[in-house]
């Protein structure tokens, strides 16, 4: 019962906004707290959840979702859960995470128009993604899948009277759709493959399969090696990977929690959990994982260079988001799970705390969100300041941090794979993502020192925001005094929104330390179906099964050991070449930006790919559309037209006769009379 | 043709039926004064009458003259609403004009 309360809870309470926003406007306030007690709930039966998963499986079902056929074409697809240790971790990330930040936006969004229609947005979402970690087969996942995906659309376009929020809504579905359609032929191969879609069967027969090959007996057939690469396809699109990551920086159209929510902590880290979920059926091809750590890693310093160039706030983290994925898939990539599955979790803390900070600083400055129009914050905001510290300190990966830990697993990992099995290509990676690491150090001390330090300077955004609604309808007067604050000085937050954020920054600076020491991740997804596959008869079982990479040497040192002091140096230099240049001499940064003005430019239009795109995708599919309107007028219509002129004509040929004289109609009459009465004699006589 | 001339036969009645009918017809269809037209359909109706008497004597059966005097009856009565009818719409146009009347054109 508990795993299905767990979804269903907030699903109800979506309703349940939404009806009562229906009938009572004043009740309208209380969505948000309606919102964040749900998530809370389902937060505190996923605690509950814990003891009794341990290192097990839950498996429950709800109810027979889509049942036909008999015997061996029976199709059935439960609506039923498969809780495994990867799940609750999830689960917990999903609830934890996403609670805190609804109590933050019971804040942020306070006064805006569309409050209710938010937070039942908010609330819907959680269902999905619950959904979509808790699903046993994969269409119900499939489901869930989908189902982030529309919450995603609405939330981004949120703000729906702003073209931009519509085109960037537009743009995520439609880029997705692409992921989509590989995801969804991955899921009919499977089910031609195996005969079902339930996942624990599927991985069962894949890990025999495994065992097979690595016997000598027993061959991947060609459908084992194209699963995964479908599958990958929906990962990339819904993870915004190269080349289907465009779509994320623009969803930053949205209100910033759902950045923070949907978009950083929660959906996007979807692709990577569906990987780490069929782990098995990745391992199966020789060539999938590879592929998934060569594009996470190319992604990572991609993004990372866009970065380093963006003078857009949520951008940057937009983009970093997107990089700090492609460590994810770097992780998975290695046989890392347990690194790719640890630096989601930490990933969720730090960059749900950058956005919330980020958000603040939006609100505080009606919505300015170019930092070169922002300097030296803070004194004005002083816990917005530091909290974001705690925040960007983890995402570079500054030692002891929360992100310091997950990446160094990951890129330890992966040089120590690359070292087991002399891999040129995981050598090159490790090395891409090292640079990555210095280069996000870099970029993100380049945003706070230039945000919060140096000469206070700063220019207001040109709207006001969603305070709009509260200004318009003059209700609250503290309401007011707060938007009159606003028009004149950046204001530190309500503590209902740096609350959570106090939150997340102990979880963002401590959650690493917990984690690294008491083994929690690597225990609960080497207890899941995540764990990558370990062949009984050469020894280690399955608990153990991260135990022989430990061991890798790399220059005479073990290979994490050599990454942690390699990466916290250069997270250190990182940090201090950002302080130096965006801080104590402003003037060298100007200089080099100057200096290489083509090259920045180049980076922060994001290498032209949107253009490139447009021109090879997008203009011609327009061209194409514009084809088939001319032929839709030109050709369909006029037969339409022509249908419909017939009668006109018709009718033109004939309306004379109806000319209103009466004269005519006894005419009329009588000449058809005469014509009858000729008739009847001819037929009479002859 | 002689015994024609001087003893009428039933075609003789029926052609001065048809003749009336005919005038009746011709009159209705060309005048456009409401009276007259009026006048005409009364002409038709004798037109017709004229016939049924005809009958009604060559076929020795009382039936169509009754019926004749049942049409007479009738006739008086129409006649009566007819020009009353008349009058209401001569006085919405102040003319006899049917012509007038024709806001049923197509």
């Amino acid at each position: 019962m508990t795993p299905t309360l767990i979804p269903w809870i907030p699903a109800l309470t979506a309703g349940v906004i939404g009806l009562i926003s229906l009938f009572r406007d004043e009740w309208n306030r209380f969505a948000g707290a309606l919102c964040a007690g749900a998530i809370g709930l389902s937060f505190l039966l996923t605690l509950s959840l814990w003891p009794s998963v341990g290192s097990g499986v839950l498996e429950s079902g709800f109810y027979d979702w889509i049942s036909f056929g008999s015997g061996d074409n029976a199709f059935h697809v439960g609506f039923s859960w498969f809780v495994d240790p990867l799940t609750v971790l999830m689960l917990l990330v999903i609830t934890g995470i996403g609670g805190l930040i609804a109590v933050y936006a019971t804040g942020y969004m306070k006064g805006d128009p569309g409050y209710w229609r938010f937070f039942a947005y908010v609330s819907l979402f959680i269902f999905a993604m619950t959904t979509l970690v808790m699903a046993d087969n994969l269409l119900l996942l499939f489901l869930g899948w989908e189902g982030v995906g529309l919450c995603s659309y609405l939330l981004i376009g949120y703000y729906y009277e702003k073209p931009t929020a519509v085109a960037a809504a537009k743009k995520a579905f439609i880029v997705n759709r692409i992921g989509d359609f590989g995801f969804l032929l991955g899921i009919f191969l499977c089910y031609q493959h195996y005969g079902t879609l339930q996942i624990s069967t599927m991985l069962d027969r894949a890990r025999e399969t495994l065992a097979a090959v690595s016997h000598g007996h027993g061959v991947a057939t060609a459908t084992d090696l194209w699963i995964p690469f479908l599958l990958m396809v929906g990962a990339f699109g819904k993870s915004a990977q190269l080349p289907l990551y465009v779509w994320l920086p623009d969803a930053m159209a949205g209100p910033t929690p759902v950045s923070a929510l949907v978009h950083a902590a929660t959906m996007v880290t979807a692709g990577v959990y569906l990987i780490a979920r069929c782990l098995p059926l990745f391992e199966l091809s020789p060539y999938a994982l590879p592929t998934v750590a060569a594009v996470g890693t190319v992604t990572a310093l991609f993004a990372a260079t866009i970065a380093l160039t963006s003078n857009d706030l949520k951008g940057v983290f937009a983009y970093s988001t997107v990089s700090q994925l492609g460590y994810m898939f770097l992780g998975v990539g290695c046989l890392s799970t347990d690194g790719a599955m640890f630096h989601l979790v930490t990933h969720a803390f730090f960059k749900a705390l950058l956005f919330l900070t980020a958000g603040s600083v939006m609100h505080a400055l009606a919505g300015q969100l170019d930092i070169c129009k922002i300097r030296g914050l803070r004194h004005k905001m002083p816990v917005t300041c530091w909290l974001m510290f705690a925040g960007c300190l983890a995402l570079a990966g500054v030692p002891l941090t929360a992100g310091f830990f997950s990446k160094d697993l990951i890129l330890g990992d992966a040089l120590a794979y690359a070292v087991d099995h002399q891999s040129p290509l995981f050598y090159a990676l490790t090395f891409l993502g090292v640079v990555t690491a210095f280069l996000t150090a870099f970029y993100t001390f380049r945003l706070w020192f230039t945000v919060f330090m140096g000469d206070e300077h700063y220019e207001m955004g040109d709207e006001h925001h969603h305070n709009n609604g509260a200004h318009a309808e003059g209700t609250e007067a503290d309401h007011a005094a707060d938007h009159d604050d606003h028009a004149h000085e950046p204001h530190e937050m309500p503590w209902i929104m740096n609350g959570p954020l106090v939150i997340l920054a102990a979880g963002a600076l401590l959650a690493g330390l917990v984690l690294h020491f008491n083994h929690g991740i690597t225990h609960a997804v080497d207890h899941s179906t995540a764990a990558p596959f370990v062949d009984a008869a050469h020894g280690g079982d399955h608990g153990d099964a991260h135990a022989g990479e430990h061991h890798a040497y790399f220059m005479g040192i073990d290979a994490h050991v050599f990454m942690q002091i390699l990466s916290s140096i250069l997270a250190v230099a990182g940090v201090g070449l950002a302080a130096v240049v965006f801080w104590l001499k402003r003037d060298i940064a100007d200089a080099a930006a100057t200096r290489f003005d083509p090259l920045v430019r180049f980076a922060r239009h994001e290498y032209c790919i949107n253009e490139i795109y447009g021109a090879t995708i997008v203009e011609p599919l327009r061209r194409l559309g514009a084809l088939f309107y001319a032929v839709d007028r030109l050709i369909i219509n006029s037969i339409m037209d022509l249908v419909g002129f017939a009668p006109r004509l018709v009718g033109l040929g004939v309306r004379p006769a109806q000319n209103g004289r009466i004269q005519s109609y006894g005419l009329g009459m009588v000449l058809g009379v005469a014509v009858l009465a000729v008739v009847v004699l001819m037929a009479t006589s002859g | 043709m002689l015994l024609a001339l001087s003893s009428p036969m039933l075609s003789h009645y029926l052609l001065t039926g048809a003749v009336l009918f005919m005038l009746g017809l011709v009159g209705f269809i060309s005048r456009r004064n409401m009276i007259q037209m009026f006048l005409c359909t009364e002409m038709m109706f004798q037109g017709v009458v004229v016939s049924l008497v005809a009958f009604s004597a060559f076929h020795g059966n009382v039936t169509g003259q009754t019926f004749v005097i049942f049409v007479l009856t009738i006739a008086a009565a129409e006649a009566a609403l007819a020009l009353g009818l008349v009058v209401l719409l001569f006085r919405h146009r102040r003319t006899l004009d049917a012509s007038a009347w024709s806001a049923l054109n197509g």
